[in-house]
């Protein structure tokens, strides 16, 4: 077979691992509801999800897409129709202050095309908590209580001290001087409660833990912490594509409390129980097709052997499609940055600065253009990949040494004869170690582009990362190192084939 | 006289040229008949390299008319005179990445030549410069300076050019191996008959290669003549100083 034929051959079994996130990001088909990355956006997303379902609207849930700017943003772009979102962030979102007036909300997302639910019934915002026991002795139920007893001991997350909505102004509003104040790492704080080492702390009002060790929430009597409601945001045109959705949002409204809540947490985060058998068990349905059913944890071999099957090919495929691309592009820009140097160091700067631009960050800034899934992930990984290969192309052609430059000319060669016949030859080792650093830092950045819904080696890194589950991670973590090593390897081998081989001895050989 | 209509001699008529603002050549005419070797002398920076690549319009003249033949030697006739002239680096010049046989007939294939006749042509010019078959397969970096000489110059002979330029052909080489390719020049160069500029700082070189030699300083000839002539009439004071230069054994012996 040609090496043209070998080339296009590849380019469509590439195509092919990606195309299930092209047909994705079409328009129509099921509804997608997004989550954020922690327990909670899970499990309220696959209650969501059921419910739909129990109504007969097809949904799929595109999870853990990362922080609000992400999910935000693929919710105004249309990649996804619906997720949980808290009041609180909405308006900081939407109105750049942390309070707002309902309807103020409600008409900022009108403006975007988008509604929101009335709260689902749980609100995750700061408050104080006790032990259960000494809320019962003390009779505490609201933080005003808390100003009568100052000598129970208090033990805070360190930023619950330091912001300014925090502690200072809680303190003035409810007027707590207590004897005792740490500072705490906030996972440190529950245990610290446990061994009564400390005996009120601040805790996201549905923390799993706050089920676990009986604690009680104390009542923000006075509303000092701004409302951090629950709410399902969803885009205006999902009512008339799925008209059975308004009974979905109907149905989810009111439902879950703090309490109940903080049950499902505990459920899917201290016992390890997958999101949707949490919420299959919570509405008493059967889980959707395909859930996983153990609750167990897997072993980390089988784990391993698991991931790389599930996510490996979308890896493979993203990285191999930037890196074709970024090459296409880029040998191309370093051949114009070489014979154009003005034009060059243009270029060369670019790129450069694509290459600082922090990648979560280009990741969000590519959201509004490409949605969320492959398509931004492929563009931000060719990004990333192009310095390498701009610069190496220059430096290889640069490293051709005059006099050759010169006999090529001399001996009549046309300017496209030299590039072809001596330059690029010459400088061909320079430019395909710079491919094959473009691979490695994509296979790399890769894993980060699980956080705005690519798949790949990244989903197992970053859902072990908000569930603090090392195992998790690992099973991204460690193929996706193996893969970059494979990638080196691969690359030797390649070298073999494109490095003419006088020139691949020279190096190894010369002193 | 069929053998002169093949070939050319070459000229430069007052041609001047500034880099940067600063004068490397001064008006200067060269007259080089067909089928004539001449030598191009002097210390480095005298002008000599940028006289002898005027020739192939690696250098363009800021003015005066450069010829090769007939044809007038311009950006645009470049390509053209290329096809017609030979050329040899002081290094060879050969490319890292091909074979010495690849780098011999790198052109003509580029140029289509039949297979057939590049694979006879490589055999006739091997043993006529003293390459073994076995030197041609291998890489540059695998041959000796003369050898990499001899490799550069079949190259430079391949596609029968009318004219023949050698810039420091042999300046790279070891005393032995540089009295040997000398010779093997002087045969090569009068069997075949070409009009050959080449450039050197070796004043016995330039008499054995050529038969007449031009002395360059400061941006122009100064004198252009026979050895004989060189030797009888020095015309400027510093063709008498690289006459002093050239030292002989018998007078290092004194």
């Amino acid at each position: 077979m040609s090496g043209r034929g070998v080339a296009s051959l590849v380019l469509v079994v590439l195509l092919a691992l990606l195309a299930p996130a092209r047909a994705r990001a079409a328009g129509s088909g099921p509804l997608r509801i997004g989550s954020k990355r922690f327990t909670e956006s899970y499990v309220v997303a696959e209650i969501a999800c059921a419910v739909s379902r129990k109504h007969g609207v097809e949904v799929v849930h595109e999870q853990g897409l990362g922080g609000t700017a992400i999910v935000f943003r693929a919710l105004e772009q249309g990649s996804v129709d619906a997720y949980v979102e808290y009041t609180g962030t909405l308006a900081t979102t939407l109105l750049g202050r942390e309070t707002g007036e309902p309807a103020a909300l409600r008409e900022a997302l009108e403006a975007k095309g988008l509604r929101s639910s009335r709260p689902l019934g749980f609100e995750n915002t700061y408050a104080l908590a006790v032990r259960a026991a000494d809320a019962t002795r003390l009779s505490l139920r609201k933080i005003g209580d808390l100003a009568g007893h100052p000598e129970l001991r208090v033990g805070l997350s360190h930023e619950f001290v330091g912001r300014a909505d925090g502690w200072p102004g809680l303190s003035a509003r409810y007027g707590l001087h207590p004897t005792v104040m740490r500072g705490l790492d906030h996972a440190l704080a529950y245990e610290a409660v446990a061994r009564s080492e400390v005996d009120v702390l601040d805790v996201y009002t549905t923390d799993a833990k706050i089920a676990r060790l009986g604690l009680t929430v104390l009542e923000d009597d006075r509303h000092y912490f701004p409302p951090y409601d629950a709410v399902l945001v969803y885009r205006a045109d999902v009512t008339t594509r799925a008209p059975e959705f308004a009974v979905v949002v109907r149905d989810l409204e009111g439902s879950l409390d703090a309490e109940v809540m903080r049950r499902l947490n505990a459920r899917a985060e201290i016992d390890g129980v997958p999101a949707a058998r949490v919420a299959a068990e919570h509405l008493g349905v059967a889980p959707a097709a395909g859930t996983p059913s153990g609750s167990g944890r897997r072993t980390l071999s089988a784990g391993l052997l698991a991931s790389v099957a599930r996510h490996g090919p979308r890896h493979v495929g993203l990285v191999a499609v930037a890196v074709v691309v970024s090459s296409m592009l880029g040998i191309p820009l370093g051949l114009l940055a070489f014979f154009r140097p003005r034009l060059g160091a243009l270029v060369l700067g670019l790129s450069g600065v694509f290459q600082t631009i922090p990648s979560l960050a280009l990741f969000c800034f590519l959201i509004p253009i490409f949605g969320i899934g492959a398509m931004p992930a492929l563009v931000a990984l060719t990004l990333y990949g192009l310095l390498p290969v701009v610069r190496n192309t220059h430096t290889g052609l640069a490293s051709v040494p005059p006099e050759l430059r010169e006999t090529a000319q001399a001996i009549g060669l046309s300017p496209f004869e030299r590039l072809r016949f001596v330059e690029l030859p010459i400088a061909s080792r320079t430019i395909l170690a710079g491919v094959k650093t473009s691979a490695v830092v994509a296979v790399g950045t890769a894993t980060i582009a699980a956080f705005i819904g690519a798949g790949g080696l990244g989903e197992p890194i970053a859902t072990g990362l908000s569930l603090g589950d090392v195992a998790m991670i690992l099973e991204g973590a460690l193929p996706s190192a193996g893969l970059a090593l494979l990638v080196q390897a691969g690359f030797g081998l390649l070298e073999r084939f494109v490095v003419p081989r006088a020139l691949a001895d020279v190096s190894s050989s010369a002193p | 006289m069929v053998a002169c209509l093949q070939m050319s001699g070459v000229s430069l008529e007052g041609v001047r040229k500034s880099f940067e603002g600063r004068e490397v050549l001064l008006p200067t005419d060269l007259a080089i008949r067909a089928g004539e070797r001449l030598a191009l002398i002097g210390p480095s920076g005298s002008g000599k390299s940028t006289l002898l690549r005027m020739f192939i319009g690696l250098v363009l003249p800021d003015a005066g008319r450069v010829r090769v033949g007939d044809i007038e030697v311009t950006r645009e006739t470049a390509p053209l005179v290329r096809a017609k002239v030979g050329w040899m680096p002081q290094d060879g010049g050969l490319f890292p990445h091909l074979t010495a046989a690849e780098n011999v007939t790198l052109v003509a294939r580029l140029r289509g030549e039949p297979e057939a006749k590049n694979a006879a042509r490589l055999r006739e010019l091997a043993e006529l410069v003293h390459v073994s078959p076995a030197l041609l397969e291998r890489h540059p970096r695998r041959l000796s300076g003369g050898e990499r000489q001899r490799v550069a110059l079949m190259r430079a002979l391949f596609l029968e050019p009318e004219v023949v330029l050698l810039d420091e052909p042999l300046g790279a080489l070891d005393p032995l191996v540089r009295a040997r390719l000398q010779d093997d020049l002087v045969t090569v160069f009068d069997a075949l008959e070409k009009t050959v500029v080449l450039v050197t700082h070796d004043l016995a070189e330039a008499a054995l290669l050529a038969h007449s030699i031009a002395v360059v300083h400061g941006g122009t000839i100064v004198q252009r003549a026979s050895m004989r002539e060189l030797r009888d009439a020095p015309a400027h004071p510093f063709v008498e100083q690289l006459l002093g230069a050239q030292r002989s054994l018998a007078e290092a012996l004194a």
